[in-house]
């Protein structure tokens, strides 16, 4: 084995297990700083071992029985307090009498230490920036440089943002549990919050030239099924999955060959991937299913799979979807779901209808110079006919946009709405 | 990026119509497909039954021709896949050697074709024949 096949090697099975690893070691620890330096630790161990080796046949287990070594030389360098010397003893005891090999105790506990690890890197204590490297990090299992990248970074703002993170967490002496009660619902929606931001991220590039950083979509699907399946009773987390699995669904017919980004309704959809598709669906039906209201997320997938069903664009069952965004606005009342509740009774009801309902966020404060503004109501005004004033507004929304690729696509717009050929054209498509 | 997995089980080949995997085997497979699935990398899987409930079609000068299974000369068939979406090659081929196989087994791990690999003309290709269809 070369020495870079045998990285590469330890690379993956970093990515497998880092976050297992460093949820089992922060419950001994509880210090996710500490617990991700004993990590780190075990892969320094693994990349001098294994390239000679070979990897072992439980790599985890492997990892972990050198980590916990480590912690041991650690806690005794240390001299830590009286009171947490004894409780890490006691945990160490307990762990030895009722498993010889720690593996088979340990792989029970393994998914509720992960779920806590998760709850605490999306705690919010920390900034959402700090949020999203943290869960990158420690649950994605990223590497600093990968993230860096990923958030056109450099290495050392992500790495800086970490660590202060971490002694954020240890600062502010945040409990290895789960959150219980009234807390339970704002610390879940948080960690939703940051799955779905990186999954933002990724499939919609807020500045930049690239329209859409696949790698990111996927970790931030990886990670939401993961969630998923140590929270299996609630409607949410399915909703979310959902909700990424369709929009994930789209990836393939949402760039065209140049790098421009296709609309929803003006993509192929033979490329929207089926699966996926699937996956989502059955998602959405497991939230569904679990009753009650449902929340932002599963609301946001319902109206996903609207599109998702329809065959072809003018299929599409507008009316529902209105009704879903009305819905949507009672749960989370923001301008933008108003926004995209005015797009969907456009469709439903007419662009008159649509336009009317666009109006009333005219002297919305925070929509004010937003290009989705400007755009919506351009796109409502070329179907009105009303070409000069559509193609003011497409041009409106272009110098509004931080992203290069959908300035592009407003002023190509602009263009075509100014023609009145084409103006009259997309008015009777629609 | 997705990979495919495809389990090649030994002597599947001439397995006889109807051959199910020990309850034994079942059982331990169920607990690879789970941390697949806990691991958020698994997109689908399936089980084949044996070629011998199969047929092959074949196209000699350009006209189908159907032979029922089993096939003599077949000896490396495929009995299931996963279906993985993870972030590298090593990541794909890591699960697959944590596979609790039989030591007749192979796994042939495989890179999903994404549309976004295909050169602009097959892009074109792709794109164009789909219309023609519908």
């Amino acid at each position: 084995m070369s020495e870079n096949v045998a990285g590469r090697a330890i690379d993956a099975v970093w990515r497998i297990e880092s976050p297992r690893l460093i949820a089992g070691l922060t419950r001994l620890t509880r210090d996710v700083g500490v617990a991700e330096d004993l990590a780190q630790d075990a892969l320094v161990a693994a990349l001098e071992q294994w390239p000679a080796s070979g990897v072992p046949a439980n790599p985890g287990a492997w990892l972990m029985a050198i980590a916990k070594r480590r912690a041991i030389d650690r806690f005794r360098r240390e001299e830590l307090g009286e009171r947490k010397r004894d409780e890490f003893g006691r945990v160490e005891l307990a762990r030895q009498e009722t498993a010889p090999g720690f593996d088979a105790s340990l792989e029970d506990d393994v998914g509720d230490d992960l779920l806590r690890l998760v709850f605490i890197a999306c705690h919010p204590v920390l900034s959402r920036q700090a949020r999203v490297a943290l869960t990158l990090r420690l649950i994605g299992g990223l590497t600093t440089a990968e993230i860096a990248r990923a958030y056109l970074a450099s290495e050392a703002t992500i790495a800086q943002r970490i660590v202060r993170a971490k002694r954020t967490l240890s600062e502010a002496r945040v409990p290895f549990e789960m959150p219980q009660g009234a807390d339970r619902a704002g610390r879940l929606a948080s960690v939703l919050e940051v799955l779905y931001l990186i999954f933002n991220e990724g499939y919609c590039a807020t500045a930049g030239d690239d329209w859409l950083r696949p790698s990111l979509c996927e970790d931030a699907l990886r990670m939401s099924r993961i969630v998923a399946t140590l929270m299996p009773s609630d409607a949410e987390v399915h909703g979310l999955v959902a909700l990424l699995e369709i929009q994930a669904s789209r990836t393939h017919a949402r760039i065209g060959p140049n790098g421009e980004p296709i609309l929803l309704l003006d993509q192929d959809r033979s490329r929207w991937n089926r699966l996926l598709i699937g996956r989502g669906l059955d998602a959405l039906g497991r939230s569904e299913r679990l009753g009650g209201t449902l929340g932002p997320y599963a609301l946001q997938a319902a109206i996903a799979a609207c599109h998702a069903r329809a065959r072809i664009a003018e299929d599409t069952d507008w009316m529902r979807i209105a009704a879903l965004y009305d819905a949507l606005l009672e749960v989370m009342p923001s301008p933008i779901v108003a926004l995209n509740r005015a797009v969907a009774v456009g469709f439903a009801y007419g662009p008159a209808a649509g336009l009317e309902a666009v109006e009333e966020l005219r002297f919305e404060k925070s929509l004010e110079g937003h290009y989705l503004l400007a755009s919506v109501r351009g796109d409502l005004l070329a179907r009105l006919g009303r070409g000069a004033e559509a193609a003011f507004e497409f041009r409106r929304a272009a110098a509004a946009t931080a992203n290069a690729r959908e300035r592009t696509l407003l002023l190509d717009r602009a263009r075509a709405s100014g023609d009145v050929d084409i103006a009259a054209r997309r008015s009777t498509r629609s | 990026m997705r990979f495919m997995l495809l389990m090649i089980p030994g002597g599947y080949g001439d397995a006889a119509p109807g051959t199910m995997p020990e309850a034994a085997a079942v059982a331990e497979m169920m607990v690879y497909n789970e941390a697949l699935g806990k691991a958020g990398v698994l997109l689908a899987l399936d089980g084949l039954h044996p070629p011998s409930m199969g047929a092959r079609v074949t196209f000699a000068r350009g006209k189908a021709a159907i032979t029922d299974g089993p096939f003599s000369e077949a000896k490396e068939v495929v009995g299931g896949y996963w279906m993985l979406q993870v972030h590298s090659r090593e990541e794909a081929l890591e699960w697959a050697a944590r596979c609790p196989a039989g030591e007749h087994d192979t796994i042939e791990v495989r890179q999903v074709m994404e549309f976004s690999d295909f050169p602009p003309d097959v892009q074109a290709a792709a794109g164009s024949s789909v219309q023609t269809r519908e």
